[in-house]
């Protein structure tokens, strides 16, 4: 049972190990790049695709989630660290969602 | 040969502390991001108040302007984009901390500290143009519900930038070492935490088109 409990720790050291800077920077040049995109869909001239209104939410919406995922993945160490923290923070993410979206559906928000 | 730990101490590979916890993991993180959940909540609210109120104009006609219809998103894009960068600069001050290089460290926290500081003159500049404008506090739901939301992550941005001056301070008195790597690591995610939410909140305010 000792083997076991030291294997599980040696396990979570192995997987604490945080990526290299250059791969944090990776991940910031993409998240510059997502940004870029979301300034443009506000400057329609700039891609007229975005004068659209659904497409132009569409976009951002899926930016958003991306970037948010990005972040809290890489930069937050998600992706590395035990996943109790990150289930920790789903579970009030999750419960905030749900509880805003009743909220906001109560007030006919979304008519 | 594996040794008897009955009572597992939070043993991290990179030199964090070692404290007592009986679940494996470090509690100091885990209540990090027990809060960071639960600040989930405090934002949700704020940003679902703004949503309802967003388009709520004052009753009389001189209080009829809303914060969407002075919006200066040139402006805001490039502060949103200082903050993103911090985020790079944070997780890089852990890394430098990581390698025991103390020097970088403190480059990488007063960068951070830097931008943090850049972000909420931003902010400040943005609600001196509203009040310029006549766009008040009390002006309507929407100026309110607006300021509210802005303000609170501005306070956020506030502690968070006290948090990275103590670091800052503690490694120039020699107290920050590798085996303090989790405290800059929790701090960190607070910081992060900070980014995401301006992540969501300049989408969903700023950018997303008001009919």
């Amino acid at each position: 049972m000792s083997e076991t409990v030291t294997e599980a720790h040696s396990e979570q050291e192995q997987s604490h190990e945080h990526p290299s800077d250059w791969a944090y920077i990776k991940i910031a040049l993409i998240l510059a790049f997502f940004t870029t995109i979301e300034v443009l869909t506000y400057f329609e001239s700039a891609l007229p695709i975005f004068e659209n209104n659904s497409v132009t939410i569409a976009t951002l919406m899926v930016l958003m989630v991306v970037k948010f995922y990005l972040v809290a993945t890489w930069f937050m160490h998600l992706k590395f660290d035990n996943p109790i923290f990150g289930r920790m923070f789903v579970a009030g993410l999750v419960l905030a969602t749900g509880v805003y979206v009743i909220a906001l559906s109560a007030f006919e928000f979304w008519a | 040969m594996a040794t008897a730990t009955l009572e597992p101490t939070d043993t991290h590979g990179d030199g964090h502390d070692d404290h007592h916890t009986s679940t494996g993991i470090s509690n100091t993180k885990l209540a990090m991001w027990t809060f960071l959940g639960s600040e989930c909540l405090l934002f949700g609210g704020l940003i679902s108040t703004y949503l309802l109120y967003k388009t709520r104009r004052g009753p009389g006609p001189d209080n009829t302007t809303i914060p969407t219809d002075i919006f200066d998103i040139p402006f805001t894009s490039v502060s949103s984009f200082v903050l993103l960068m911090s985020s790079l600069t944070m997780v890089l001050a852990l890394s430098a901390l990581t390698r025991g290089d103390n020097q970088a460290t403190r480059a990488w926290l007063l960068t951070t500290a830097m931008l943090g500081g850049i972000f909420i003159g931003g902010q400040v500049y943005e609600f001196t143009a509203f009040l310029r404008e006549g766009v008040g506090f009390t002006h309507n739901p929407a100026s309110s519900a607006f300021y509210t939301l802005t303000g609170f992550h501005g306070v956020h941005v506030g502690l968070g930038l006290v948090m990275l001056m103590s670091l800052f301070v503690a490694s120039k008195q020699g107290k920050l070492t590798p085996k303090n790597t989790e405290t800059v690591e929790i701090v960190g995610l607070y910081w992060h935490f900070v980014d995401i939410v301006w992540i969501f909140i300049f989408t969903v305010i700023y950018l997303i088109p008001v009919d």
